[in-house]
């Protein structure tokens, strides 16, 4: 039941965007959606809007990338409470380091070993 | 008055110069289209053995120069100038390959209408007396106008059904003043048109309006009709394109019947490029490949060679500047015997 | 060119004569008037324009918006049925919730990167559209597919510099109102 819910939400938040690209008049690029969704999922997450679905669609909703701005904000929250005003400067990117150190890393080793195939 | 010059923006050239030799080098991906057996050479894969997709695109042009000296018999020293273009910043592929000729070179930048540029300008220097045998060659390549004018070629987007693929190609041409060949005897010089499109993705209904402003300026210089050419070949306007400019000549009175794009040509529909072809190798190669030979086979006896150009740049589209359209004509008759 | 636009770019060619030799004052009205020319000219053209582009908007071919939808709710819901099944596994493991889900991003990362490497990922993003550009392993994509087209470039300006091509934006406006939101949240406490 968890995998569906998981499948479903996921599923839908992707069609969601597809339909941003097909259907506004704007020449929509993947910058501007993986921008508009990390923004928003910040946003949603800030109003508590954004809980509710992690709880109900799990992977369903922290794998897209508003996932991502998700534990931007709840780390910003975080940092506030536990060291104030600093925490509101480190908090997003401290929830975010793993994931983001990750990236580079892989994409420099990506670089490194594979050859772009056109 | 100029003396050579016919209505608003013909030229007649009436020494008759003459393309004798030609010759072009494609991907993999044309050489599995409908012209595959056509090219002179196809490379088994888009790197040509080189490390960057420029050093291939430059190859190309390279190769195409050689291949088409070689079956006239002719070395890069016969060469009295040579005219090359690309689509990459500072057209690189066209430097290079003149300093590998050694020949004295002028760079042209027309997009995808370099090759007509080339051929006008070519014309006009041998009818001028300036020269005795000129080179024109034009080239691109997907990839490196992909990464150049685009995204990463491995970032997984979706192309919208209005784009074209840029032509992984390149072609030759030895003009000469005097000999044995395809006849050039007119070039129409277009002007920019521009009339707000700014979709790069979408470069067909961009260059339609000067397609069809210089077929109908030629027409007119000339006091021809559409009905005086076999073909009235346009570059890349893609299946978008095309359409668009057979409503606009319809609403000129001119027909379009006889409209042929090396766009649609190139690539067969189960190579799913969306619009069609484009880049400056697309009209070259197709003219070389295909077109050529059925002048030289008399199987059409005149053409009118339209090639169109979008002049964007990254910057330009980046700062949401519509895109400026150009497009050149030359007509190009059968074969005549030696003087 | 119509007749009217010719006018206009006679009158502005003789305008800016005249603003070169003007000064002061005089030099700022002639200013104002080539400005107003300018700007009449770009009146002229748009309905020109608007014209041109509703005749092109007829042939441009509909999107296959059905199809594409639909192909990104499946890509993209099985990126995160996948998401899902690899948290189940760390979480069996006995990992605590959140570092499940930061292994399971990094996991998904991995993936996302390891097939741009082999050339596989935009062949998928060709069909799925947004369905393979949401998920994190589209982050990882656009990250790994800018480092690989600039490798000859060198490692410092090629792929160093270009990492982040597609995905810096994301993390500066993510960063950034990120921050807005914990000052927010500090404020209002």
């Amino acid at each position: 039941m968890e995998l569906l819910k998981a499948f479903v939400l996921g599923g839908l938040l992707c069609a969601l965007g597809q339909l941003l690209i097909d259907l506004t008049p704007f020449n929509i690029t993947p910058g501007h959606i993986l921008v508009g969704y990390v923004t928003s999922g910040v946003v949603l997450s800030f109003l508590g809007l954004y809980q509710p679905l992690v709880d109900w669609g799990g992977a369903g909703a922290t794998v897209p990338l508003s996932g991502f701005g998700h534990s931007l904000a709840q780390g910003a929250i975080e940092g506030v409470k536990n060291r104030g005003l600093l925490g509101a400067l480190g908090g997003g990117l401290e929830a975010t380091s793993i994931g983001i150190a990750t990236a580079i890393v892989l994409g420099l080793v990506v670089a490194t070993f594979a050859q772009p195939k056109g | 008055m100029a003396q050579k010059k016919i209505g608003k923006q013909t030229f007649q050239f009436s020494s008759v110069p003459v393309i004798t030799s030609w010759a072009s080098v494609v991907g993999p991906k044309e050489g599995e289209g409908p012209f595959g057996e056509q090219y002179d050479l196809v490379l088994t894969d888009s790197l040509a053995g080189e490390k960057t997709w420029e050093k291939a695109e430059q190859k190309m042009m390279q190769y195409s120069v050689e291949l088409a000296l070689e079956k006239r018999g002719l070395l890069p020293k016969d060469l009295d100038l040579y005219l090359a273009g690309d689509l990459l910043n500072q057209i690189i592929c066209a430097n290079f390959t003149a300093r590998f000729l050694n020949t004295p070179f002028l760079g042209l930048y027309g997009a995808c209408s370099t090759l007509a540029q080339g051929l006008c300008v070519a014309g006009i220097l041998l009818e001028g007396g300036f020269a005795e045998k000129v080179g024109v060659s034009a080239s691109s390549h997907h990839n490196t106008a992909e990464r150049q004018f685009r995204t990463p070629t491995e970032l997984g987007d979706q192309r919208p059904l209005t784009a074209q693929w840029t032509v992984t190609g390149s072609a030759s041409f030895v003009l000469e003043r005097v000999g044995t060949g395809i006849m050039l005897t007119h070039a129409t010089i277009g002007k920019i048109n521009d009339l707000g499109v700014s979709n790069a993705q979408d470069l067909g209904s961009a260059m339609a309006p000067a397609a069809c402003d210089t077929i109908s300026t030629h027409l007119e210089d000339l006091g021809r009709s559409e009905a005086d050419y076999d073909l009235i070949v346009t570059g890349d306007l893609g299946f978008l394109g095309s359409n668009i400019l057979t409503e606009l000549l319809t609403q000129k009175g001119i027909s379009a019947e006889k409209i042929y794009d090396c766009g649609i040509t190139i690539y067969s529909p189960e190579q799913d490029t969306h619009a069609g072809g484009s880049g400056c190798g697309c009209s070259a190669v197709v003219l070389a490949a295909h077109l050529i030979g059925c002048l030289q086979a008399r199987f059409y006896q005149r053409i009118l060679f339209v090639g169109t150009g979008a002049l964007l740049s990254q910057i330009s589209a980046f700062q949401g500047e519509s895109i400026p359209c150009i497009a050149h004509a030359v007509v190009l008759e059968a074969g005549r015997g030696d003087r | 060119m119509t007749k009217q636009q010719a006018q206009l770019q006679k009158e502005h060619q003789k305008v800016l004569y005249w603003e070169a030799q003007a000064a002061g004052e005089e030099r700022k009205r002639f200013a104002d008037l080539r400005q107003e020319i300018e700007r009449q000219q770009q009146r002229i053209a748009k309905p020109q324009q608007r014209a041109y582009q509703s005749t092109a908007l007829k042939f441009v071919p509909p999107q296959t918006v059905v199809k594409n939808t639909i192909m990104a709710f499946l890509v993209g819901g099985a990126i995160c049925l996948m998401g899902q099944i690899i948290k189940n596994i760390f979480l069996q493991n006995g990992l605590a919730d959140k570092e499940a889900s930061a292994a399971t991003s990094s996991m998904l990362i991995f993936l996302g990167a390891f097939f741009t490497g082999i050339g596989y990922y935009d062949k998928l993003g060709k069909v799925a559209g947004a369905g393979s550009i949401v998920p994190i392993t589209g982050f990882a994509n656009s990250i790994v597919s800018s480092g690989l087209e600039f490798k000859k470039e060198g490692y410092i300006y090629g792929v160093g510099a270009h990492l982040f091509t597609v995905a810096g934006p994301v993390l500066v406006y993510g960063t950034m109102i990120s921050i807005l939101v914990g000052l927010v949240y500090y404020f209002a406490k």
